[in-house]
């Protein structure tokens, strides 16, 4: 096939059922709320614009550019969308990206599609967003800033969705974080290079060729509510990776490979429905922490989001 | 050059292929479904689910390697579970000479198991793709309950993503035209082609908004009114309803047991 797939495409039975029943439903939560947003931002425009650009993020995944050995470099775009279109369009269109990707080319699983979503469709817009417009903020409007903005959202955008792969891999039993962590983010530091390289080279172009088009996306609604969103996650994914470490155990990483070694052989009972209706996975404080982490995550998504809602009730109220 | 290997679907005349999508979707998303659920290392139970993947696949007409051969996509996601025999702990299976890295029993099951798995829930959707067109599949999605507005964006996508695909690879090749390259002299820097390829993108961008722009002014002018209608396509027969308790009864009995196990 001429498309290169990209390493983040989690297949089906990877991740384990209560894992993926998760994913599926944060990712239709925000996929609701995508949905209703686009709709007051763009009437009944939204579906040609939505489906005609998805169409445009696949086939931009296949312009690559020759990196080594081999390899190359090419597009993941749920920065570059969200750059363009603002984080809920671009969520919108990356959604519609994966679930085609998954559903025509078995590019990605059915069950873990939810995940999927979140991954490269809500996380990368929402971090590449977050970072470009904070950027441009703390260093000042010029037509360089924007570009490095650019590539530093969209390098962080992708080291965000592996960041969040591993965590779901890890959780579900199939790779060990101490593992697997440091390997997807390490392959995706590179990855995230090329990623870098051709958003801002894409901004470059839009800067010079049609700059009011950059406008929309910048001043696109909801972006106040998306830049706390994205802080939330952010603040979440720290917590999450250190509250493991920041444990009352002499060694951090000894704290994590026990709960590797716990988390192996806590897998079978998770497949089996909570045998003998108790919830083993409670009683122990290993799990009770990731568990902790899971809702601490949630917590933090929650404050974020109204924090963000009331602010922008109050400037819509200001206006 | 046109990109049009982007079609699964292969068309028969089967039994398979006539059933209503709706029941194809859910009979797929519950083997998947069935399959994740099965405990590590229950051979008997993947095994009956590979028959029945095996007698599905025989029912399409496609030929009976067709679903196997192309349920190698998810292969390189393998990378990811790799660690699993050697971090699991139990009774040692085979010690690696010189590195010292043992695999343990427990883990290889476990890692078997995750394949399986992968492997099984592939083929089922490939078999899917395959006997369903994928305006049907759509249909079935959107009748189901999936958000209507994201289904309808779907099939817009499908619909123009010839198109753009075509248009990405004439631009390739103008740029492989354009980009002569002498044997032994230095290539351009590796950013400076990521530049030309980003530059692409941006191109690729603003044709895609204009010819979005051109769709909806047509669309408009066409009586749009910001509702896609589509016809039933389909109506639930004897037969379906039939199909799909059978595929129901043969997925739920193994797992049952295996699980009571």
């Amino acid at each position: 096939m001429w498309l290169s797939p990209v390493e983040l495409h989690i297949p089906d039975g990877f991740l384990s059922p209560m894992v993926s029943a998760v994913g599926w439903v944060l990712a239709l939560v925000m996929v609701g709320f995508a949905i209703r947003q686009t709709r007051d931002q763009l009437g009944e425009r939204q579906i040609p614009l939505m489906g005609v650009l998805a169409a445009f993020i696949f086939a931009a995944q296949a312009i690559n550019f020759p990196v080594a050995a081999g390899t190359s470099g090419h597009l993941l775009g749920g920065a570059l969308a969200a750059i363009v279109m603002g984080p809920w369009a671009a969520t919108l269109i990356m959604t519609a990206v994966i679930a085609t990707q998954a559903l025509l080319f078995q590019d990605g699983g059915l069950l873990v599609m939810g995940w999927n979503i979140l991954n490269m469709g809500v996380f990368t817009a929402f971090v590449g967003y977050a970072v470009y417009a904070l950027m441009r903020r703390l260093i000042g409007e010029s037509a360089r800033t924007r570009l490095a903005a650019a590539f530093a959202g969209a390098w962080l955008s992708v080291e965000m969705g592996a960041i969040a792969a591993a965590f779901e891999l890890a959780i579900s039993g199939t790779s060990p974080l101490r593992l697997g962590l440091p390997a997807m983010v390490g392959v995706h530091a590179m990855i995230g290079l090329g990623e870098g390289i051709i958003t801002t080279g894409a901004i470059a172009l839009l800067q010079v060729a049609r700059p009011e088009v950059l406008a929309v996306g910048e001043t696109a609604p909801g972006r106040k509510r998306a830049s706390f969103l994205a802080i939330g996650l952010i603040v979440a994914l720290i917590v999450a990776i250190f509250s493991p470490l920041a444990s009352p155990s002499p060694d951090g990483l000894e704290f994590v490979a026990e709960a590797e070694g716990f988390l192996s052989r806590s897998l079978d009972p998770l497949y089996e429905v909570l045998p003998d209706y108790t919830v083993p996975f409670i009683t122990n404080e290993i799990t009770t922490t990731i568990l902790a982490v899971f809702v601490g995550t949630l917590i933090v998504f929650g404050i974020a989001w109204i924090v963000g809602r009331t602010t922008f009730r109050r400037e819509a109220a200001g206006n | 050059m046109h990109f049009d290997i982007g079609d699964q679907y292969r068309h028969r005349l089967s039994v398979v292929h006539l059933l209503d999508p709706r029941v194809k979707v859910v009979a797929t998303f519950s083997f998947i479904l069935t399959v994740s659920l099965t405990p590590t290392g229950v051979w008997w139970a993947f095994g009956c689910f590979l028959v029945l993947i095996l007698a599905v696949a025989w029912l399409t007409r496609l030929g009976p390697m067709f679903a196997v051969r192309r349920s190698f996509v998810a292969l390189p996601f393998v990378l990811a579970a790799l660690a699993v025999p050697f971090t699991t702990p139990g009774s040692v299976l085979f010690r690696i000479p010189g590195l010292g890295w043992t695999i343990s029993e427990p883990g290889m099951i476990r890692f078997t198991s995750i394949l399986a798995r992968s492997w099984l829930a592939v083929q089922a959707a490939v078999l899917l793709t395959a006997t369903t067109r994928f305006p049907d599949l759509l249909w079935a999605l959107g009748m189901l309950r999936f958000p209507r507005l994201l289904v309808a964006t779907i099939g817009f996508m499908y619909r123009y993503l010839f198109v753009l695909a075509d248009e990405a690879l004439r631009m390739l090749r103008a740029r492989s035209a354009r980009s002569a390259h002498v044997p032994k002299s230095p290539r351009p820097p590796i950013g400076w082609q990521g530049r030309v390829a980003g530059m692409m993108v941006g191109s690729l961008f603003l044709r895609a908004l204009e010819r979005s722009e051109r769709v909806y002014a047509a669309m408009l002018s066409r009586g749009y009114d910001g509702h896609i209608r589509t016809l039933d396509r389909f109506r639930m027969m004897t037969f379906d309803w039939v199909a799909l308790a059978v595929v129901v009864m043969v997925l739920a009995t193994p797992l049952v047991v295996a699980l009571i196990q």
